[in-house]
């Protein structure tokens, strides 16, 4: 087949062929990917303007520095990340369950509405260099002084939508697993609440301490829907504070732009800055560390076929994290000298130390899984299922050392946090399963379309894994010797590690180039657009296939 | 052991991580290698999975502990409304400045309070070398009290520097050598 024949028709892929649930997963995907570039460009054009400042196109202006760096969060989490695993999670609840998605509708509906939060906000700091940064910190996402009130309602109507699609998310995942259908039909809403919370798995360990049989030999919901399940609890109560938060900021920009100025002090900005990063950390250790905790699970027993390594353990675990992940906000508070000495001491450090108990388990079960399993076959999946280990093997720890009265002293707002812990975390850790994912589900989703370029896939691995390890690294170096995290440096400071980081966001840039040109020239431009034409079948579920591609594939070898 | 200054830390810290992250990262590894392969991998040590979490237990409360008795500014921080400073330095911030004493001169060892006040923003209140190394920070939010207790163990001349983003304009609250320690018979750190 020929390179212009690939480009326009793919390798074997047909659209036409997918059901509405395909469809609406595969869009999301598109958007998320997309999106990804999006956030990678804009990390890298920052990277570059630490190195030299006057570059195009930010020519040392730090409104346009500071507007970029407000956004490529926005768009890299929201508009990418919650994409992807969305799109995945909606896939995966009707696999899993075996029942179907309770509305395909809603699924669109989700896309779109991030789709067009993510750019609503992308739009707000690209044409009003609105600029407060994702932490919103209190009063300055209200300051009219500094910013355009338009280009302040713009950014929160857009965040408001992402909610908005987060919420439509979120009901059409628990309205699936609460319907009574299929293998639930004689199932309680109980049932179902004890296994999704993971107390079953708790009774269970319970019960074999006191010596008794099991409180259930057969939980309601596999463990990796309990980890969806458990993770989107807190995604709800993190949309709820954002959203709340935006409306904050929202009603002070109309009150603005309709001429009356209100006392912004009437808010207090430390009881903000708890609220708020209460909200914001159930995204980071909460959502991050449950949903990722519980893909690992799903990940490794269909690629190796069998039975997770201490099942009762890991549904323990996440009932745990639920806890953990309420409880641990104050570790953003620990240069806050208001902040209650208390509130740091418990919240800061003691229970976010536990952090490193449930992402320490949830490595270890995954790793034993795996090697019960061998020998087995380095599949693109398993081969970024390590990577993916290795990401927050690495960025955990980094963390758990700053959560630390003593350490944080030195290290608060420093590139260590956002470059050793932040980015390493997400895009190594996260980005790094959410691919094993994508190769696991790549099959099912494109109805076995072979993928164009094992080579392509293998170059997207390296550079992804060397250039997210290396700026992260380099980053946190930098952060060592005092380079601040929000700040424009415009002399030349820290330029050696400054060269090196931007060295890794090229190769992060070049790796997601080859990673869409494998993928374009696997479901070709015509199926492209046709992933976002309607869909001639309207199922709502999956084929449920008890040996999947990837199963298969271990198998052969 | 114990840190007199945060550059200590820092290095023994970097050296610390540098040192977990090629160990994690060869287990990783070693552990895809052995995966794929036929012959039987013999693990190189065996851990009880009961006794693996103690471990990350201990880890977990043990570097709390370590810090806390290592780091002197952990205990004086927490205390630091029961003791009695040398010296106070009081610090408005407002419309992206810094309104404070021109030099602050402080003798190698005295227990200085700087107390900062915002009128408008969140701010930063840092304390950095002339190479650009951190000494101390805190955050200087509006409307809650922010204050920082700190001994120096060094001598020289340091910069403030706002540490917390409050917008386009912050980018530029940078005081140089606002902080002078002296008392040193020679310059930096004296045992």
């Amino acid at each position: 087949m020929s390179f212009k024949q690939n480009l326009l028709e793919g390798t074997n892929f047909n659209p036409s062929s997918l059901t509405a649930l395909q469809k609406s997963i595969l869009r999301a995907v598109v958007m998320s990917f997309l999106f990804y570039g999006l956030a990678s460009i804009e990390g890298t054009l920052m990277r570059v303007a630490l190195v030299n400042p006057s570059i195009p196109p930010i020519n040392g202006s730090p409104e346009h520095f500071f507007s970029i760096m407000t956004v490529h969060p926005v768009i890299g989490i929201f508009g990418s990340t919650y994409q992807l695993v969305f799109a995945a999670f909606m896939f995966l609840i009707p696999y899993l369950t075996k029942k179907p998605l309770y509305s395909v509708g809603l699924a669109n509906f989700v896309w779109i509405t991030i789709t067009i939060g993510s750019a609503l906000a992308w739009i707000a700091a690209f044409v009003w260099h609105y600029a407060p940064l994702y932490t919103l910190y209190w009063p300055l996402p209200a300051d009219v002084d500094q910013f355009s009130t338009m280009g302040g309602i713009v950014f929160i109507v857009g965040v408001a939508l992402i909610m908005i699609g987060t919420l439509a998310f979120i009901y059409n995942i628990y309205a699936t697993i609460f319907a009574r259908v299929g293998v639930h039909a004689n199932k309680t809403t109980k049932e179902l609440l004890m296994s999704g919370f993971g107390i079953d798995g708790l009774l269970n360990l319970i019960y074999k301490l006191a010596g008794k049989p099991p409180y259930t030999k057969e939980p309601a919901l596999s463990l990796p829907v309990v980890a969806i399940f458990r993770g989107t609890v807190d995604t709800f109560l993190d949309a709820l504070v954002i959203l709340a938060a935006g409306i904050l900021v929202l009603v002070y920009l109309l009150a603005d732009s309709a001429g009356v100025h209100w006392d912004v002090h009437a808010i207090d900005a430390l009881l903000y800055k708890n609220f708020f990063w209460w909200g914001l950390d159930l995204v980071a250790d909460g959502l991050v560390l449950i949903y990722v905790a519980g893909s690992w699970y799903l990940l490794a027993t269909l690629i190796t076929g069998q039975k997770l390594f201490m099942e009762n353990v890991a549904r323990a675990a996440l009932l745990l994290e639920l806890f953990v992940s309420w409880m641990v906000w104050s570790h953003h508070l620990l240069s806050d000298q208001g902040q209650p000495e208390m509130m740091k001491l418990i919240s800061g450090e003691m229970v976010t130390a536990f952090e490193l108990l449930t992402q320490g388990l949830a490595l270890f079960i995954t790793l034993v899984t795996l090697w019960r399993a061998r020998p087995l076959k380095m599949t693109m999946e398993l081969k970024y299922l390590l990577g993916g280990l290795v990401g927050f093997g690495l960025a955990v720890p980094a963390g758990i050392i700053q959560a630390d009265m003593g350490l944080n002293r030195v290290l608060h707002n420093t590139q260590w946090i956002i470059g050793a812990h932040v980015h390493i975390a997400i895009l190594v850790g996260l980005y790094m399963t959410l691919y094993s994912a994508v190769y696991v589900l790549w099959p099912m989703v494109t109805n076995n379309t072979k993928l164009y370029s094992t080579k392509l896939a293998n170059a997207h691995f390296w550079l992804h894994l060397i250039g997210g390890i290396g700026m992260g690294a380099f980053m946190g170096m930098a952060g060592l010797e005092g380079m601040l995290r929000r700040h424009f440096y415009m002399d030349g400071e820290y330029q050696t590690f400054m060269v090196l980081a931007a060295i890794c966001a090229v190769m992060l840039v070049a790796a997601w180039v080859l990673f869409m040109i494998n993928i374009v020239m696997s479901i070709g431009l015509k199926g492209l657009l046709g992933i976002f034409l309607p869909a001639e079948d309207n199922t709502a579920t999956y084929g449920i296939d008890p040996q999947p591609a990837v199963v298969v594939t271990q198998k052969k070898k | 052991m114990t840190f007199e200054t945060s550059i200590e830390l820092l290095k023994f810290h970097n050296v610390a991580y540098t040192i977990y992250a090629l160990l994690i990262i060869s287990v990783i590894a070693w552990f895809a290698y052995n995966l794929t392969r036929e012959t039987k991998a013999r693990p190189l040590v065996r851990i009880p999975f009961y006794g693996y979490i103690a471990f990350l237990v201990a880890m977990g409360v043990g570097h709390h502990i370590f810090t806390y008795n290592a780091i002197p500014w952990v205990s004086e921080d927490i205390m630091r409304h029961h003791i009695t400073p040398d010296k106070t330095f009081e610090i408005k911030v407002a419309n992206h400045q810094f309104n404070m004493p021109k030099k602050m001169e402080i003798k190698r060892g005295e227990k200085v309070f700087f107390d900062a006040k915002s009128d408008d923003l969140t701010y930063g209140f840092g304390i950095f070398r002339q190479d650009g190394t951190m000494v101390a920070q805190m955050q200087v939010n509006p409307g809650s009290r922010n204050d920082l207790l700190w001994t120096f163990n060094e001598c020289g001349e340091f910069d403030v520097m706002s540490t917390e983003y409050s917008g386009p304009k912050g980018n530029s609250m940078h005081v140089k050598k606002a902080v002078i320690v002296t008392g040193c018979e020679t310059k930096g750190v004296q045992s």
